[in-house]
């Protein structure tokens, strides 16, 4: 119990030094994600397609996480996370589509992502997020320890 | 009527629409979002799904009406309110979405219409419900009590 609880506080201590971009062309979506991340301490903004999204690094700026949707109009999620990593953009980013089958998932998944969450994201897919970011945090510092 | 029983009344409306399978988990989901911060943040979810709904049954409706019924585009629709109306965690809306993007990738335009009926139906008792239990909502607080909630 004592070391899930410390867990927990670590994720939550981490949360409050992250940024995260919702990319999601529906509004009731990206209002419902921004206010997970809000609540979790967790600094973001939203962008409603993947080219806003592309445009948004283009023009200097940088995220810890970034939510992508698949379906979009102008630039998908597909599209914008090929375009995203091309530039060397090495942020977190997480699938979050109400597209279930494998196939879909497989070819999202192969654009670039770290992790697919089907929709709705609720806290405990957020966690898990998390839980992700500060395993790849804690692996990246050892990492550096050994060298 | 006093602030009791409008929580009571509150508490047996909302438990009714889990019941009935109006709403499923996901709508508290959302009232664990509201917090003093954003306290008006399920109305306002609501309210925007209320929209929404209304632009995209209409968009449907006007996609079914073509000649030929282009299918990808009414499955394009469909794909965005069952995207909308599982955020929101209204569940029987949701669940006429699954049925009638089964009828888009069949291109049955009886499926499709008759789905696009039902929609309709299912929508219109959401929104009553919904209305009444945000009515009976504003009623607690204008009596300064709080609102009851599901856990």
């Amino acid at each position: 119990m004592e070391a899930k609880n410390k867990k927990l506080l670590v994720s939550q201590d981490l949360a409050t030094h992250l940024t995260a971009l919702v990319v999601d062309d529906n509004m009731i979506s990206r209002k419902i994600h921004e206010k997970l991340l809000k609540n979790a301490g967790i600094r973001n903004q939203g962008v409603g397609n993947g080219k806003e999204a592309v445009d948004i690094h283009f023009y200097g700026q940088s995220f810890d996480l970034i939510l992508m949707d698949m379906d979009m109009p102008i630039m998908n999620g597909i599209q914008a996370t090929k375009k995203l990593r091309s530039m060397g953009i090495c942020s977190m980013i997480v699938g979050v589509s109400s597209r279930s089958m494998e196939s879909e998932i497989q070819q999202f998944m192969e654009a670039g992502l770290d992790d697919y969450q089907l929709k709705p994201l609720t806290k405990t897919k957020l966690s898990s997020i998390l839980d992700k970011i500060n395993s790849n945090l804690t692996y990246k510092s050892k990492s550096n320890h050994v060298i | 009527m006093d602030v009791i029983q409008w929580q009571r009344q509150h508490r047996d409306h909302q438990a009714s629409m889990f019941r009935e399978g109006f709403l499923d988990d996901q709508f508290i989901q959302l009232q664990k979002l509201q917090d003093e911060t954003s306290p008006d943040f399920v109305i306002e979810v609501i309210t925007m799904f209320f929209a929404d709904s209304e632009n995209l049954i209409n968009n449907m409706k006007q996609a079914l009406e073509q000649t030929p019924v282009d299918f990808r585009q009414v499955d394009a629709h469909v794909h965005q309110y069952k995207g909308s109306s599982a955020s929101v965690g209204a569940a029987r809306v949701k669940n006429v979405c699954v049925t009638f993007r089964n009828f888009c990738d069949a291109q049955n335009l009886e499926g499709c219409a008759r789905c696009l009926q039902q929609l309709q139906h299912e929508y219109s008792l959401l929104k009553s419900n919904l209305q009444h239990l945000f009515g009976l909502q504003q009623q607690i607080q204008a009596a300064g009590g709080s609102i009851p909630t599901i856990e």
